[in-house]
Order: structure tokens, then C-alpha cells, then sequence
């Protein structure tokens, strides 16, 4: 018996062009129509099987001049951790200097996944 | 008072500003860059979220990533930056010099005389005021990118309870920053049968945390005394508001994303001549207003929808201004005008003995388009798109080779169209 394809329209969200793709399944295969580069086809695959975001917020800055330091996960993280790791961030204070990509939170919770400072805030 | 005397002067230090003078600085000019605020990037430092610079960088960013970059460009040249420093007043002199008054917090007042100006001031928000909804007056109503700017510089959360009208690209992204900092967004009220943002961002802003979009409705009352407690939604129906489905949403916060301007006070008070479709200078082919030697790029000239295309646009204002500098002028230049579907083009001239672009903004949504561009009425370029729609900018190149340089006449006309196919 074949076994059922289940599709589904959606829209890439890799970068600002945001090509609406067509996901099929096929139980372990997937496919990927529509995308106008290879970042799309992997955002279509993992989008149906374990979808992931980047996070981006901003977090206590102890200096003179600034209040919030702008942070990001340096890869997208899978979604089921997204509302903890936002705890995290919230409860952080980085004392300046902070220099932009420097590491804040090391592989969160084993995914590979590191939070990183998204500007320079000098002293 | 300290007189100053430069090539070019740039007014704004965000990333239009910041790209035309590192163009100008690196063709040998002196520029003096002038930024309001106490350190360069403009708004880009406010947009904490990821998307920026893939055409620029070749990789994705984040606002302050975005404008670090470039303010590590600037650093490392000659350019003279006055951070805290606001551009008054421009006056007119003789041989096409220009003299501008500056209040710097640290310098006091400064008089420079330069030969070229580029007006890089960006846009703002519009408001309450220019939607006119009506209902009372309490605290709790702000333009989403006052909120964002409270949220990810200032470390206010400004709300609890969110409802936000217009579905623009600052709305949608603020409904997730909202619901991240904890807060609940119950709807973004969009009048239009289209959602105004980014595709991508309805994706991931909206649907990521089943935030209702209203297509078709309007926020037709805010109720509240002190503070904002609901607000009354309204379907409109064949276009008008069908009084009889409203309903009332409560809410402590309403935020405006309801389209943005192209700053231009300043503009007005030296006597550039605007445009009326784009709200910015009307700009030749060296983006060069009205006023010799005074150019205009980024938001201030039209509302950009990715920041990638400002700095590309004011790179080319930058390497114009320098031409400008060195005495070279177009011999010719071709009108281009808006044809069916299109809501304006920019600029509204090509020299047709280079490589153009024209920006332009579709009337239209729809999947089959292609996009035409004749010349004096015949077609001579023909291009299919598969999906347009009013809040995603179309750039097209053109080459000079379409042009039989011949036959060119001082009125030649380009007009390029969006024809919808079945």
C-alpha cells in the first residue's frame, strides 16, 4: 500500500524574499518545490519534521550609556525551547565592554545552539 | 562659532548617510557627516531582529550587526563624524555653495559651507492623527516603532494587553517582540483585503503565535479614561465599515503601524521640490533634486522595505555626488513615469548611456504579472514575475543597450507597467 503524502504551503522565511514553497511528506521523505535557493529547501524539510527560529531580544547591559544589550542565537533553535531560553536572556546582566558575537549563553540546553551579544557596547 | 568648509556634508547618520559618505570619502572627497542622535546606525540599532544584509553581506544580520558593520567602515576613514548634532538650516549661496548651521551638543554651533549636500534623514511614523480613530484620548496609544524603541533601547515594555492596527512590516515584527517580552497581542486590525508587511513576517510573527489578522477591518473607537481598556474592531464591507459586526476587544495597548514618511521638513524649507507619490525630493538620474548639488537617498527619498536597497541606493547618490564634484553631467536624460498597476517609480530620470535601476512600487497583488517597459509607447523589455504586491518593492536594471542611442530625443518617455495575465 503507498503510504499517504501529506502537503503543505508555506512560507520560507530564511530571508526577506520569502518564497512560498510547497512541502510534501511522504512518511521519512519529504520534498520541496518553489524555493529559489538551497536555504529554502532546508528550512521546507525542517519545517515539517522539527521546526526551528532564531531568537532575538535584548538583555540587561550594565554601562554607562546603554540600558539593553541586543542579543541573538547564533543558528535557530528548535522551537520547543524558545520561551526558556527567553527566561534566560531576561535574567542576564553582561557588565560592558561587550564586544559584538561574544558568547553569553553556551550551547543552550545541548542543542549546539549559542547566544551571542548582537553589538559592540564599549565602556 | 566654528566655520567649517567641506565637499560634501551628509544629513543623517543612519545607513543611507552612512553609505554615501564612505562613497564620497573613498572617491577623495572631504564629507562631514551629521547625526542627531549620540552614535551613528539610525534605526537600525532599534532593529534587534534578524533579516538585514543579505544583499549587502552575503549573510543575515540583525540591525545593530547591520550598522556596526558600517560604522567600522566609517571609523576607519576620513570621514568627519558630529554625533549629537542637529542640521538646522541650509542657505543658498552664490556658485552653487551651500551653508549650513549645525547644533552639536559638544561643539555648540557650527557654520559649514560645502558644495553638495546629501539629505539622508530617513522617514517617520505616521500617527493617530493621520488615520483618525476615533474615541477617547488615554495613555497606551503609540507608533510601533516608538514602542520598539522603548522595548530593545530603553527597557520599557510599554503594554500588556496589545492590539495592533495596520499589519506593516514595524507592526508585525513588534507583535512578536511583544509576545516575547511576555506580553499578549490579540490582533492586527489591517484595512486593506492584504496584509501590508513582509509575507515572511506574517510566517514567523504572526503565525508562530496565532495572532489573528484582521484583513478587510478597522479599528474604529479606542475606549478608555486614563488608559486604553478596548478598543472596537469593525469589518468593512464593500469598503465601508459595517457598523453592525463590530466588536470590542479589550486591551491596555494600541499600536500604529500605519505606513511611514519620508522625513522631509528640511527639504521643504531650502525649496526642494517633492513628490508627490513618494512624499520625498523629485530626483534626475544623479539622484540630484531640484537644487544643484543637493541629492537625496534612503528613506528620505521613498520608503525602502529593505534596508540592503538604501544603502545600495545611497552608495549610487555617494558616487553621483562625487561626479557632480568632479563637473561631470548627464548630456541626456530620459523621463520614466509610472504606467497601469504602478504606484511610482524612482528615480523619475535615466541617463541612458549607463546602467540604471528603477525602483518601483506595484498597485497590485497578484501571482501572473509581467512587468513591461516601453519607450515611447512601444514595449522593449518584457519580464514575468511571479508574485507581486504593494509592500514589496520591484528593482529593475536597465541597460543602455535597450536604447537606440540614435534616435534619443530630450523627450523620450519610459513608462513601466505591471499587466496583470490569467
Amino acid at each position: 500500500m503507498a503510504e499517504k503524502t501529506a502537503t503543505k504551503d508555506m512560507v520560507c522565511i530564511v530571508c526577506p524574499i520569502g518564497c512560498r514553497l510547497k512541502v510534501s511528506q511522504t512518511g521519512e521523505e519529504v520534498r520541496v518545490e518553489g524555493n529559489r535557493c538551497p536555504r529554502g529547501e532546508v528550512y521546507g524539510r525542517e519545517e515539517i519534521l522539527a521546526p526551528k527560529r532564531t531568537v532575538t531580544a535584548t538583555c540587561t547591559v550594565i554601562s554607562g550609556r546603554h540600558r539593553r544589550l541586543p542579543v541573538k542565537t547564533d543558528a535557530a533553535l528548535p522551537t520547543e525551547h524558545i520561551d526558556s531560553l527567553l527566561q534566560e536572556i531576561y535574567r542576564l546582566k553582561i557588565e560592558a565592554p561587550v564586544e559584538a558575537g561574544q558568547v553569553l549563553l553556551e550551547n543552550f540546553k545541548d542543542t549546539g545552539v549559542n547566544l551571542v551579544a548582537g553589538r559592540r557596547i564599549p565602556n | 562659532m566654528r566655520s567649517e568648509i567641506t565637499d560634501a556634508l551628509v544629513v543623517g547618520g543612519g545607513a543611507a548617510g552612512m553609505a554615501a559618505a564612505v562613497e564620497l570619502d573613498q572617491q577623495g572627497f572631504s564629507v562631514a557627516l551629521i547625526e542627531r542622535e549620540d552614535e551613528l546606525g539610525g534605526v537600525l540599532l532599534q532593529c534587534i531582529h534578524n533579516g538585514f544584509g543579505l544583499q549587502e553581506f552575503n549573510e543575515e544580520l540583525t540591525g545593530p550587526e547591520y550598522a556596526e558593520r558600517w560604522i567600522e567602515t566609517v571609523k576607519k576613514s576620513k570621514i568627519q563624524v558630529f554625533t549629537s548634532s542637529t542640521l538646522t538650516e541650509i542657505n543658498l549661496l552664490e556658485r552653487n555653495l551651500k551653508e549650513c548651521f549645525i547644533y552639536s551638543a559638544v561643539h555648540g554651533v557650527l557654520r559649514f559651507t560645502t558644495r553638495t549636500v546629501v539629505l539622508a534623514m530617513g522617514c517617520r511614523e505616521r500617527n493617530r492623527g493621520n488615520v483618525l480613530i476615533p474615541g477617547t484620548r488615554p495613555a497606551g496609544v503609540y507608533t510601533a516603532g516608538l514602542a520598539q524603541r522603548m522595548v530593545n533601547i530603553d527597557g520599557y515594555i510599554p503594554g500588556k494587553e496589545v492590539v495592533i492596527v495596520g499589519s506593516g512590516d514595524i507592526g508585525l515584527i513588534m507583535a512578536r517582540r511583544m509576545q516575547w517580552v511576555g506580553a499578549k497581542v490579540h490582533g492586527v486590525v489591517e484595512i486593506q483585503p492584504y496584509p501590508s508587511g513582509l509575507t515572511r513576517n506574517i510566517s514567523q510573527c504572526l503565525h508562530d503565535f496565532d495572532i489573528p489578522l484582521y484583513l478587510s477591518h478597522v479599528v474604529s473607537r479606542i475606549h478608555g479614561i486614563d488608559r486604553v481598556e478596548a478598543v472596537d474592531i469593525t469589518p468593512l464591507k464593500n469598503g465601508v465599515p459595517d457598523q453592525s459586526r463590530t466588536f470590542r476587544q479589550k486591551c491596555d495597548t494600541l499600536l500604529l503601524s500605519v505606513g511611514l514618511i519620508p522625513e522631509n521638513e528640511l527639504s521643504k524649507q531650502v525649496g526642494i521640490e517633492l513628490n508627490p507619490l513618494t512624499g520625498g525630493p523629485m530626483v534626475d538620474s544623479m539622484l540630484m533634486s531640484n537644487i544643484e548639488g543637493v541629492f537625496a537617498a534612503g528613506n528620505v527619498l521613498h520608503v525602502h522595505d529593505l534596508v540592503d536597497f538604501v544603502s545600495a541606493e545611497a552608495r549610487l547618490a555617494g558616487q553621483k555626488a562625487g561626479a557632480y564634484l568632479r563637473g561631470w553631467r548627464p548630456k541626456l536624460e530620459v523621463q520614466v513615469k509610472p504606467g497601469a498597476n504602478v504606484k511610482y517609480v524612482n528615480p523619475t530620470k535615466v541617463d541612458p548611456t549607463g546602467q540604471s535601476e528603477i525602483f518601483l512600487r506595484p498597485l497590485i497583488v497578484s501571482n501572473h504579472v509581467s512587468l513591461t517597459l516601453s519607450l515611447d509607447g512601444t514595449v522593449i523589455k518584457r519580464q514575468k514575475k511571479a508574485h507581486v504586491q504593494p509592500s514589496e518593492m520591484i528593482r529593475i536594471k536597465v541597460n543602455s543597450k535597450i536604447f537606440d542611442q540614435h534616435t534619443l530625443k530630450g523627450d523620450t518617455k519610459i513608462v513601466v507597467g505591471l499587466e496583470e495575465m490569467d
